[in-house]
């Protein structure tokens, strides 16, 4: 398959930028997005030119670094489906393909597609946690935890931090994000006692990174390849009103 | 901006269903204007619990314009730069279009005002003639046209905004949601024909 691709190139954070477009005369419809720009990067390397930045690490959908805007569709035109598990195949022959990074203020460009998405992981570090004592795991019948929470608390906590829902947001908003961690963590007993703080400091670390602010667009469910639903939203929205009113 | 929000929907539907009383004839509209003087009587004095509620109504809409626009420019300072593909959205239309409905209703609130509450504008202009003053505006298709344009964007507002208020205030759930999208459809549905069989039955003959 010939492929061209269009991709963003920026040397650093205070560069600018642009799109440069670069041929893939041989792409093989089975490899992944990630191998295709290895192979770029390969030739790149080759011809002595500076090979394109991208993050990425588990390339089997885990681990949540290797995001990118492809074709204005944050991960691409797959649903549920990240970058490094989508396939050339899902292009055709001749195709033009738009590569570029996450834009949101709260996430800064490092160097041509990868971007700072540090932010995450201090709202995370504000209450994305449970108190428990360390050492050997917990007998796990102590605390029964109803089949239909137990399942809605685990589909909140594939969130792989990504960062997709705030590239899709058409205001930068991380909320899709913050609410996985309060529809995860706020449901289930062991994240009973920080219920109330839990959600109060989520929120203002996500304020504070200069994320926007929802309005229910749904971009973010739709862009998610985790299919975080929007009534995650809807549980933080409802978990805020209740700690700010003060009720246990 | 849910609780502004819901709260002038609330008018809204009271508003439209008053405002039907148009086809039970000229006396019975008139009568019905001015009783909306009277509520509260004798425990108010004349047109106080119509003030009360023109109160409420302005620090509604204020609030609510002044939320959208706080909202507005913080969304706008997260997301400065564009794709340079363009982003092929999912959210629908009335979703899309939050902002400039907004503002458009905003403009045409100030416009109805002019027109039927304080008369500036009203070609009849007779204070306590409600009937006859809005048979001379809708007869007028340019006047119809204006009231169409402002309802279809009142429509599509609450369109999406019904059903983001249930998500705001955390009253949606995965059971609820088809139900809540419904309602929102309803309502729209509802209001924007119900509000523009007055003008449109005014400008056919059917009210004269
Ligand atoms: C003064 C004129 C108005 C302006 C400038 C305005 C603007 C806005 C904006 C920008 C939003 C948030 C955008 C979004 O969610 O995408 C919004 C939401 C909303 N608006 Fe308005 N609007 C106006 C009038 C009205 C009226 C007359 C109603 C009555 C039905 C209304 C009901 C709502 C509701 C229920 C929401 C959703 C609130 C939420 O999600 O929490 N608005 N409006
Ligand atoms: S909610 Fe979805 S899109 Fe957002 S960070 Fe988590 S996995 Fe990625
Ligand atoms: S590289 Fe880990 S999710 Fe894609």
């Amino acid at each position: 398959m010939k492929l061209t691709l269009r991709i963003w190139r920026q040397a650093g954070p205070a560069e600018p930028g642009r799109m440069v477009a670069y041929e893939v005369p041989d792409a093989n419809p089975d490899m992944s997005f990630l191998e295709l720009l290895d192979v770029l990067n390969e030739r790149l390397t080759l011809e002595g030119e500076d090979p394109v930045t991208f993050d990425h690490d588990c390339r089997e959908g885990i681990c949540g670094s290797c995001g990118v805007v492809i074709n204005g569709q944050a991960h691409g035109p797959r649903a549920l489906t990240t970058t490094c598990q989508l396939h050339v195949r899902s292009f055709s022959d001749g195709d033009v393909i738009d590569i570029e990074p996450w834009r949101s203020v709260a996430f800064g460009v490092l160097k041509d597609l990868m971007v700072d998405r540090s932010g995450l992981d201090r709202i995370i570090q504000a209450g994305g946690y449970i108190s428990a004592p360390t050492g050997s795991a917990p007998e796990a019948h102590s605390t029964p935890v109803p089949k239909p929470i137990a399942d809605s608390a685990f589909d909140n906590a594939t969130c792989i931090g990504c960062g997709a829902c705030v590239a899709a947001c058409p205001n930068g908003s991380a909320m899709l994000f913050t609410s996985a961690k309060v529809a995860h963590l706020n449901s289930l007993p062991q994240g009973a006692p920080e219920r109330a703080s839990r959600v109060l400091n989520l929120v203002e670390a996500m304020d504070a990174e200069g994320f926007g602010g929802c309005t229910n667009t749904g971009e973010c469910t739709n862009a998610c390849p985790k299919g975080i639903p929007m009534d995650s939203i809807a549980t933080l929205n409802r978990e805020y009103l209740r700690a700010s009113l003060g009720r246990k | 901006m849910a609780v502004t929000g819901l709260l002038m929907l609330l008018f809204l539907i009271v508003h439209m269903l008053g405002n039907l009383k148009i086809f039970f004839g000229r006396t019975d509209f008139d009568h019905y204007a001015h009783w909306l003087r009277t509520i509260g009587n004798p425990v108010l004095h004349e047109s106080w619990y119509l003030w009360i509620q023109r109160f409420v109504l302005v620090v509604a809409v204020v609030l609510h314009a002044v939320s959208a626009y706080q909202l507005s420019r913080r969304d706008l300072k997260a997301r400065p730069t564009k794709y340079s593909h363009h982003q092929r959205a999912k959210a629908g239309y009335a979703t899309h279009i939050m902002r400039y409905g907004g503002i458009t209703l905003a403009l045409f609130i100030v416009y109805h005002i002019l027109d039927f509450t304080t008369l500036t504008l009203n070609r009849h202009g007779v204070d306590g003639a409600a009937y006859d003053n809005i048979v001379s505006s809708f007869s007028v298709w340019w006047v119809t046209a204006i009231y169409i344009a402002a309802m279809i964007c009142l429509g599509l507002h609450i369109q999406h905004g019904f059903w983001s208020a249930a998500q705001t205030l955390g009253y949606n759930r995965p059971s609820r949601d088809r139900a809540f999208k419904g309602a929102a459809t309803g309502l729209a549905v509802l209001l924007t024909v119900g509000f523009l069989i007055v003008p449109v039955s005014v400008l056919a003959g059917l009210v004269d």
